[in-house]
């Protein structure tokens, strides 16, 4: 081994060292190549996903046999005497999206209010308070209710969350934006608790000590200390949240009542991109403008969603790299 | 930080005083809360489908316009699905996380490519899967096999098995090169470097010494992703899952029934909800073990190997 390479980090000498011992042989290659390709996989997903949803949505923009139906900006501006209207399968068929993108909004802000402050007041009570024989336990409950299937997150807000939230609420409807956010919030909990959880425990130890060694009590060391050097992981965990939230699917399509209506009433039946596009896609003529419409919102969910996640990991990078911990 | 370091985490306070007290109460109350979440979905399913769960119900077929009669071909669907996707994820997941933890040079551009696109894999909300399955499998690849091998007859441009597993092994991905890459990197370095100075070979290496380590770490993984996908609805809506098959799936370009879809179908297509609650309890419960106990015995394997390396080092 050269003089260089001996300055090299250990990992860099362990790797060069097969061909010391024994020539390359093609087996070696083969196998490296193949690992090399089997990683592209990924890569490669995410552009398909990009390209081939993307291709469906594109004719909402260009074809012109779209446009005779649909221009792109009524999917924007009310229908003359119906007003901001999602009707797609009616006689004029209309295809206002503002109800949808309200309907997201209501239940995911709904979803976000219950599960910040929740998640994040359980993140610092594992981190900071709770014993380590508890801990143990609580982290995988939390698992767990991350790996509860949605689809039975949805069916538990449609038969019981509804029947509760009602009779406290007095809601009109059933099934409305308040059970879907609350049904929801099943979902994000666990995301915004693990983001959270993650953040705090990148907090340096010698902060802590600092801290308690200047004579602060508990709550003075987290509230000016912990807290504000974690926030912005914490506000990663929000923003992930966000995310996880306005993509999720069946708990919305069991729970919310689905019903276009743009108001602002939380009681009310909402309608929200994502459970549009399960409604819809399986009844639709491919190729129809209806169907093109439904591409075009998954294209605006895939990106919004992955906007999302890169100022999320974003966040949590920057933070890590400013508190100085791997 | 290290799980050592963690654990040694100085306890906050000497004699908390009141505004300590409410601070600890109130964090303690909100894990309370998400705790009893999980809780109370578990409890109601438990309650509502346990009487439901008998042996027919298990092994029979629906009668009566899904209103009587078991779950068995939605069982065989979601087992058939699942199987199905861990044969392509898994294979596909372990070479990636080997390919990032083993080969690629530290700061390689691809590596750190395939990092970010594992990360945005794992965002992608599950119904663009769903539409992804449907644009690209069905009608790009399926469309495609058509033409070209039966004259354009429908065969395998339609909802099938086979599309909706690829669509299931490519969300569940991320999940098994997450657990697998982080398995691998707590190998120990002087493994390697022991089974490199006796003259095996790298490959040699990775197969003999390091993959057979870090077997808790891809057992978990494979464990999350058919958890995962056993219980997934949206992708699979329009890529295969059917309402009713009178026949079980025996080709890849079948269409299947699935518990997940099964349940969405009930309580939402059926014109009689109240007859088919218990069915619906049932179908939700038996879901719900399923993915509940394979999520159990993910999370003991993991304790226990995190267990086992931390103890080693």
């Amino acid at each position: 081994m050269t003089g260089s390479a001996t300055s090299h980090s250990a990992l860099t000498k362990a790797r060069t060292a097969p061909t010391l011992v024994r020539q390359t042989r093609w087996v070696e290659r083969a196998a490296e190549a193949l690992v090399k390709l089997v990683s592209l996989v990924s890569v490669a997903s995410v552009l398909l996903i990009l390209i081939f949803v993307g291709k469906e949505a594109l004719p909402i923009l260009t074809s012109a046999e779209v446009h005779k139906e649909l221009t792109p900006g009524a999917l924007f501006t009310p229908y003359a005497g119906a007003g901001y209207m999602w009707q797609p399968v009616s006689e004029v068929p209309k295809y206002n999206v503002i109800p949808l993108f309200v309907g997201t909004l209501k239940v995911t802000l709904v979803a976000l209010f219950v599960a910040v402050p929740l998640s994040v007041a359980a993140a610092v009570y594992v981190c900071e308070f709770a014993p380590r024989s508890l801990r143990e336990y609580i982290k995988p409950a939390i698992e767990l209710l991350a790996g509860i299937p949605s689809v039975v997150v949805g069916f538990f807000a449609l038969i019981v969350l509804a029947t509760w939230v009602q009779r406290i609420f007095g809601t009109e409807h059933r099934l409305n934006a308040l059970v879907a956010g609350f049904g929801l919030a099943f979902a994000v909990c666990p995301v915004i608790f693990s983001v959270s959880e993650d953040a705090l425990r990148a907090v340096p130890n010698s902060y802590r000590t600092a801290a308690v060694a200047l004579g602060s009590t508990p709550s003075q060391t987290l509230l000016r200390v912990i807290l504000p050097a974690a926030m912005p992981g914490i506000a990663a965990a929000v923003v992930l949240g966000f995310g996880r939230a306005i993509g999720e699917t069946m708990i919305v399509v069991l729970a919310s009542g689905n019903a276009a209506l743009l108001d602002a009433s939380l009681g009310h039946s909402t309608r929200t991109v994502t459970a549009t596009i399960a409604q819809e896609l399986g009844e639709v003529v491919v190729g129809s403008p209806h169907y093109h419409v439904l591409f075009a919102l998954g294209a605006l969910l895939f990106l919004s969603t992955l906007v999302v996640n890169v100022v999320g990991e974003r966040i949590v990078f920057g933070m890590r790299r400013r508190l100085g911990s791997q | 930080m290290t799980a050592a370091a963690a654990t040694a985490l100085p306890r906050l306070g000497r004699r908390p005083n009141p505004g300590d007290r409410t601070l600890i109460i109130l964090t303690a109350t909100a894990t309370l809360i998400i705790l009893a979440m999980l809780v109370v979905v578990l409890g109601d399913v438990i309650v509502g489908g346990w009487g439901v769960l008998t042996w027919e119900f298990i092994t029979a077929a629906p009668r009566d316009g899904m209103t009587k009669g078991g779950i068995f071909p939605a069982i065989f669907g979601t087992v058939a699905l699942t199987l199905l996707m861990t044969i392509v994820a898994v294979p596909a997941g372990v070479a990636t996380a080997v390919y990032l933890a083993e080969y690629a040079p530290p700061e390689s551009r691809l590596a750190r490519i395939v990092n970010v696109c594992i990360a945005n894999l794992a965002g992608v909300p599950s119904i663009v899967f769903g539409l992804f399955g449907l644009g690209f499998f069905i009608a790009t690849v399926g469309r495609g096999i058509d033409i070209a091998a039966f004259g354009g007859q429908p065969t395998y441009g339609k909802p099938s098995l086979i599309w909706a597993a690829l669509t299931l092994a490519i969300l569940t991905l991320p999940v098994v090169v997450v657990s697998t890459e982080e398995a691998l990197r707590a190998v120990p370095r002087e493994l390697r470097d022991g089974s490199l100075a006796l003259g095996a070979t790298k490959f040699q290496t990775i197969t003999r010494v390091v993959l057979p380590q870090a077997v808790g770490g891809i057992l978990t993984g494979g464990i999350l992703a058919v958890s995962r996908g056993a219980g997934e609805v949206a992708p699979i809506m329009f890529t295969g899952a059917a309402y009713f098959l009178p026949y079980l799936p025996t080709h890849l370009n079948d269409q299947f029934m699935n518990l997940g879809y099964h349940v969405y179908v009930l309580a939402t297509q059926s014109p009689d909800v109240d007859r088919t609650k218990p069915l619906l309890y049932g179908t939700v419960l038996v879901l719900l073990l399923l993915t509940f106990l394979l999520n159990i015995v993910a999370i003991a394997i993991r304790i226990r190997f995190r267990r086992r390396l931390s103890s080693a080092q």
